[in-house]
């Protein structure tokens, strides 16, 4: 006791410190490290932005050139004009997510704790489809769900597109070329990436925590609720995000199972880019893009509480 | 919960001063340990870097620049050296070997001449290849591609920007007489100075005669209207092909549609997108579409239909009362090119009635090649005797092509196409 209101003599002895200071040289290791993937970044992300953001302002045509003339009225005017399909790919990519989330949880659990040496199997089932093209495997899903097949069939017997049909979700009989079809095929496509993060994250939860819980008279429903959730947050965050920024960029399943009334941002900025040849506007709509994600996407981190996403 | 609890402000009247050891191990962290690059820290000067290289200054350094006419598009021809030629083309749109490995009409053309053909099928939808060349063109460049084949109204813009070299005719003999007349002037090209046609493309009305209950489609009215049809309707994403059938429908002709005609078509269109008629907008995905009877009926190409066929005996075709539009891809040697004159001498050879025969009897379009009837029929009669493949007289009078568009009213009309099929 006395020893501690002692006070000490001195602080902390700097001299020793500059001793023990390490070289340039190795300091300056993990910049060097670094600079493979900051250039990386320069090179193909922040080069291309800048560019981006350039083009965004500009005016001109492909005959006259385009010049820098500070144009913003463009991001107000692509705002004004799009923002139905910026609504629609929001919504949509949200339902996605969350089917994403409903159906990738229980089997990321299964894989985790209940598969046991069929671990494995179910993994390579999982990312199997990764082994064909996007495009392909979007394609499928007109043969899947074709009007005459069997799972519209089945479902029009069972009364089911009655329902959904009514809701705005499908068109009379057809699954194809409505709302549904789009929504199944983003959840289709971008499973995988919900159903990765959450088993890497709920396989490293100690199964003796479930015992500990259940030896508490924890019912399985408590335990989940209270201790295998908040512990697999990270996992549901991550996997959200990977599922929920592709989707709503996404413009392949919109245009191949969609029809007019769902197109989504991406295949508004594919058009004008390609089609309509409006540089500024394409360049203006990734933009606003970006930002309405880079928004979203901090609200929903501060409000899901959690900073290690890996 | 720990971390919000971390985050919230707490009292702390003076930083204590740390001992010797605790600030040895933070320096250390610093450099190598996790504190080093905390992922925050890193999202900082990231957007730092951003933002500075964002300045002003680079926003506008950059641009694209005009598009002029450039007398050095045709750049020094290396042919007499190298003996070679870059041609890019769509998939599928050539003959193929058996086992599916070689193109005999390109090895024929090596055999005689020497000249060996680097074959890509890097073409597969005109803005995407516009897109991936246009950088190039733009800056005067070479694409590496001696000769590539490209839809009428993309030849009319790429020409128009000066990015084509015109044709020397002393190498095209044989283009030149055996070009069918259907295809020797249009409005885009005059005299074909630039192009040479591949292959005419007549978009026609195709049915799934099962998913239409043996109805004949034969109109873009019946298409529009008929309620039979409802929600099993496709036209094509291609603005001129929809556009033009729905004008032929109208009574008006393509070749000189004016920009009232024009909204009065996409009006048309439109009602048929709100009363759910119109399925969808389609590209090349309508053909398993109408296979399968997802699509009942639709504006087609009729080199597909006449492939489609013969996979499937319920799909037809008709050729409406009021016409149909043909329009065409053409080969052409962009600037900058390095062997001219061997492209030049490959053009010809496809022009030479036996060869465009094979070739026709694989590909199943319109030969833009006189003479070729004869040829053909020793190959396929009924091939030669097909009016898709080889239109009779009566039928290429019946053919129109969309007005060449200024890139201002092209710009008007796509917006317009792309505000119908919903972006």
């Amino acid at each position: 006791m006395s020893a501690a209101t002692e006070a000490p003599p001195e602080p902390a002895p700097a001299p020793v410190l500059e001793v023990r200071k390490p070289p340039v040289r190795k300091r300056l290791v993990p910049y060097w490290l670094l600079l493979p993937g900051i250039l990386w970044l320069l090179v193909f992300f922040a080069a291309p932005l800048v560019y981006q953001a350039s083009t965004s302002i500009q005016t001109g045509s492909l005959e006259e050139g385009f010049k820098v003339t500070w144009h913003f009225a463009t991001y107000w005017d692509a705002l004004g004009e799009y923002w139905p399909q910026f609504v629609r790919s929001v919504l949509f990519a949200a339902v996605a997510t969350l089917l994403c989330l409903v159906l990738g949880y229980p089997l990321a659990y299964l894989i985790a704790f209940k598969a046991g040496r069929w671990r494995n199997v179910v993994m390579i089932l999982v990312i199997a489809p990764f082994f064909t093209s996007f495009l392909i495997r979007t394609l499928a899903w007109k043969t899947i769900l074709a009007d005459s097949g069997p799972v519209v069939s089945a479902l029009n017997s069972l009364h089911f597109l009655d329902v959904t049909s009514a809701i705005g979700l499908t068109e009379g009989t057809r699954v194809l070329a409505t709302p549904l079809a789009v929504v199944c095929g983003l959840t289709y496509n971008f499973l995988p990436f919900m159903i990765l993060p959450l088993y890497t994250c709920l396989e490293r939860i100690d199964p003796r925590l479930h015992e500990a819980a259940g030896d508490l008279y924890a019912k399985p429903v408590t335990t989940f609720r209270k201790v295998t959730f908040p512990l697999s947050m990270p996992g549901v965050v991550a996997g959200t995000l990977l599922t929920f920024i592709p989707a709503a960029g996404d413009y392949i399943n919109a245009e191949l199972l969609g029809s007019t009334d769902q197109k989504m941002i991406g295949n508004v900025i594919q058009s004008q880019f390609l089609r309509v040849l409006d540089y500024p506007t394409a360049a203006a709509l990734s933009f606003i893009l970006m930002a309405a994600i880079l928004a979203m996407v901090t609200l929903y981190i501060r409000k899901a509480g959690t900073e290690d996403l890996v | 919960m720990e971390h919000l609890a971390q985050s919230e402000p707490r009292p702390e009247p003076q930083p204590e001063p740390l001992s010797a050891a605790e600030l040895a191990a933070m320096r250390r962290s610093m450099t190598n340990g996790r504190m080093a690059l905390t992922r925050r820290s890193l999202l900082r000067a990231s957007g730092a870097g951003v933002l500075g290289l964002g300045g002003l200054g680079a926003l506008s350094a950059c641009g694209i620049p005009p598009a002029g006419r450039t007398d050095a598009g045709s750049s020094a021809d290396h042919s007499r050296q190298e003996k070679r030629v870059a041609f890019s083309n769509w998939t599928e749109y050539i003959d193929v070997s058996d086992d599916e490995k070689h193109h005999p009409t390109l090895e024929g053309f090596t055999k005689r001449t020497g000249i060996k053909v680097k074959y890509t099928e890097d073409i597969n939808d005109n803005d995407e290849f516009f897109g991936k060349v246009q950088a190039q063109l733009a800056a005067g460049q070479d694409t590496g591609r001696d000769l590539i084949c490209l839809t009428d109204w993309m030849c009319a813009r790429m020409i128009s920007l000066g990015w084509i070299q015109p044709l020397d005719p002393a190498h095209l003999p044989h283009a030149y007489t055996n070009l069918s007349p259907q295809f020797r002037d249009p409005d885009w090209d005059p005299g074909r100075a630039h192009s040479y046609t591949w292959q005419g493309i007549p978009t026609v009305i195709a049915y799934n005669k099962k998913a239409t209950g043996g109805r004949k489609v034969d109109s873009v009215d019946q298409l529009l209207t008929d309620p039979k049809l409802k929600g099993r309707v496709g036209f094509l994403s291609e603005m001129r092909d929809s556009v033009g059938m729905t004008l032929l429908d109208m009574g008006k002709r393509p070749e000189d549609v004016s920009s009232d005609d024009f909204d009065a078509a996409l009006a048309r269109l439109q009602k048929g997108v709100d009363s759910k008629q119109i399925r969808r907008f389609t590209g090349n995905d309508y053909l398993n579409d109408l296979s399968k009877g997802d699509l009942a009926a639709c504006i087609a190409w009729a080199g597909d239909i006449v492939q489609l066929q013969n996979d499937n005996s319920d799909i037809a075709y008709a050729i409406p009362d009021a016409g149909y539009m043909t329009s065409t891809d053409n080969l052409m040697v962009p600037n900058k090119a390095r062997h001219k004159e061997n492209a030049e001498r490959l053009i010809d050879y496809f022009y030479e009635p036996k060869i465009a025969a094979r070739i026709a009897a694989y590909i199943n379009y319109v030969c833009p090649v006189d003479g070729v009837r004869e040829e053909l029929a020793k190959i396929d009669k009924s091939l030669a005797d097909n009016p898709l493949i080889l239109p009779d007289k009566e039928m290429a009078a019946r053919s129109h092509a969309f007005r060449a568009l200024g890139s201002k009213e092209n710009k008007e009309f796509a917006q317009k196409f792309a505000d119908l099929t919903g972006a």
